[in-house]
């Protein structure tokens, strides 16, 4: 059961419970819906770009534990980043999800987010993980069709 | 005087032998990260018995060869087995004629071959296709493109709370402008076995056309395809302990006589020259190229194995193990069961309160219990409900009341670890 207690840490449960940054974003400058068509999670994503500076970003939808707590845990550690602070984040996240699980994560590439590492022991949950930074990279690029984790 | 009447006697189905049918299927018994395996995603598709097992590995050491085309014993042979898997899918379904049976890829391609090649004949601007909101998606988006194509309208009869067709509202539907009707025998999702005797002989009056997606229903039930006398009727080979790759279209003979071809090619002409060709005779006119030779066989030893045990018998122990189901998920603390049609199969879809299918579905895994987590290809079900997705357990011929147990113990982890 050890995999499953790396895949529901209580980090992960607790934002699952009560996830940060959910709701509407009324001044939002742009926004992303994304979809994970094998489990039917939905999640809409409201930024506000000033300049070149996240500087609002909420969350709402239905999801899984996992799409949840990862949206919440992104929210938190993009919050006030710059643009291109984000997007290498999203990069980070991306290898951190896709190493191969012999391999070691770069934790400290990746802050608070390693504790989504365990996803990678459930190769069908993968997608819910990442669904949420695939919908941010949506957003910042302002593109209107909906996300998608294929 | 009264006539003595010596009652007729009520046939007792023979009991299951649940561990001798076990025995046959070889899937069934492995262990599952350290547990035994309970495999409770029958409507996805089921396992495969020996025998069928056999018959493709047979087939292969044995007999494999083109068909129709050689007058080589294996090509005779390969002709023969195929030939003859198709008599047995005609009696599997009381066909009156092979004819009438064609050999597609899945219940899938069966739907679009209709609706491409009758569809495309038959459908003109303003005519109607009448589908009900539990459809899965591959008798939704076929009649979509179907109307896309040739300006027809979809119309979709409404379900009510339990899962039910709301018939007051699909007889409305029913009107001399509906021309097909395609409807879904037994909801993979909901289990909801639907009245399609009542719905076939409505169609009838208003001289629609009328398709029945059986997928669902060969592997619970009998299905007499003259006594319910639909014009179409699908089913996939898979879901009936077959092989992958094989399915199943029925037509009343003068409806595909008279229907154009779907796909072009070798088998299904007589003659061909530059100029114009001439198609071949039922059923091959409908059968284009080399077909799935080796899996029409696995899936005719998949229906004899059906045959030889009966559809009595297995309805008897699935009705007991949907009973069983039925009430041990509902005492589970939070669940709440989707589907709960007036005649149902053992199928049961459920949410559980604040916990979302897909993370049940890992944790039910890591018990060794499988079942299907999701929308189950059927979203305007999960749209009607309200509900981005659900579990769904459902069981077979071979399932036990202890693998029900093993997934109410396998609830209570899930709760344990995200209560
Ligand atoms: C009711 C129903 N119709 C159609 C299908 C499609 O079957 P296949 O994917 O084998 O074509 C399924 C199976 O998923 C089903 O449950």
């Amino acid at each position: 059961m050890q995999d499953l207690n790396d895949l529901y840490q209580e980090v992960i449960l607790d934002h699952n419970r009560r996830p940060r940054n959910y709701g509407p974003l009324p001044d939002a400058t742009q926004s992303a819906k994304g979809h994970n068509p094998l489990c039917g999670d939905k999640l809409t994503l409201s930024l506000k770009v000033e300049g070149d500076r996240i500087t609002g970003i909420s969350f709402e939808g239905s999801g899984c534990a996992i799409s949840k707590s990862s949206a919440s845990l992104m929210t938190d550690a993009v919050k006030g980043h710059t643009v291109d602070e984000a997007t290498e984040l999203f990069d980070k996240f991306h290898q951190m999800v896709t190493t191969p699980i012999d391999q070691p994560v770069d934790e400290e590439a990746v802050g608070k987010l390693a504790v989504l590492a365990g996803v990678r022991e459930f190769p069908a949950r993968v997608k819910c993980a990442s669904l949420a930074w695939h919908t941010l990279k949506a957003a910042l690029t302002k593109t209107t069709e909906p996300a998608k984790t294929e | 005087m009264t006539p003595h009447v010596v009652p007729a006697a009520s046939p007792v189905p023979a009991p299951l032998d649940v561990l001798a049918v076990r025995e046959q299927f070889p899937a069934l018994h492995q262990l599952v990260h350290g547990k035994p395996l309970a495999y409770l995603d029958n409507a996805a598709t089921t396992q495969k018995p020996q025998v069928v097992l056999d018959a493709l590995r047979h087939y292969y050491e044995r007999d494999n060869a083109n068909v129709h085309r050689g007058v080589h014993t294996l090509s005779e042979r390969a002709t023969a087995s195929y030939e003859s898997a198709r008599r047995s899918v005609q009696r599997f379904l009381n066909a009156r004629s092979e004819r009438e049976i064609i050999f597609t890829r899945n219940a899938t391609e069966s739907i679009n071959l209709v609706a491409r090649a009758w569809g495309d004949w038959q459908l003109k601007p303003g005519d109607e296709v009448l589908i009900t909101a539990m459809e899965h998606h591959s008798n939704i988006v076929p009649w979509q493109m179907a109307c896309a194509r040739t300006g027809a309208i979809l119309k979709v009869a409404p379900i009510d709370d339990r899962g039910d067709v709301i018939l007051e509202e699909f007889e409305k539907l029913l009107t001399p402008r509906t021309k097909m009707l395609a409807v879904v025998h037994l909801s993979n999702a909901l289990g909801t076995i639907n009245p399609v005797e009542d719905m076939i002989a409505a169609a009838r009056r208003v001289g629609a056309t009328v398709l029945i997606d059986g997928s669902q229903s060969v592997y619970h039930m009998a299905v007499d395809v003259q006594a319910l006398d639909p014009d179409f009727y699908v089913f996939t080979g898979h879901k009936v302990y077959g092989p992958t790759g094989i399915g199943v279209l029925y037509g009343r003979e003068s409806l595909l006589q008279a229907c154009p071809p779907f796909l072009g090619g070798g088998d299904m002409i007589s003659s061909v020259t530059f100029e114009k060709s001439e198609w071949n005779e039922l059923p091959y006119k409908f059968e284009a190229g080399t077909p799935n030779i080796a899996d029409a066989i696995g899936l005719a030893a998949a229906i004899e194995f059906v045959r030889g045990i009966g559809f009595e018998t297995i309805g008897a122990h699935e009705s007991t193990l949907l009973e069983y189901a039925t009430a041990q998920l509902s005492a589970v603390p939070g669940l709440t069961i989707i589907g709960t049609a007036r005649r149902k199969a053992s199928v049961v879809s459920f949410v559980m309160h604040d916990l979302h299918p897909h993370d049940i579905g890992t944790i039910v895994d890591r018990e060794g219990v499988a079942i299907r987590t999701g929308h189950h290809c059927a979203q305007p079900v999960m749209d009607r409900f309200g509900i981005p997705a659900t579990a769904r357990a459902s069981l077979a011929m071979y399932n036990t009341t202890d693998e029900i147990d093993a997934l109410v113990v396998a609830l209570d982890r899930v709760r344990q670890l995200l209560g």
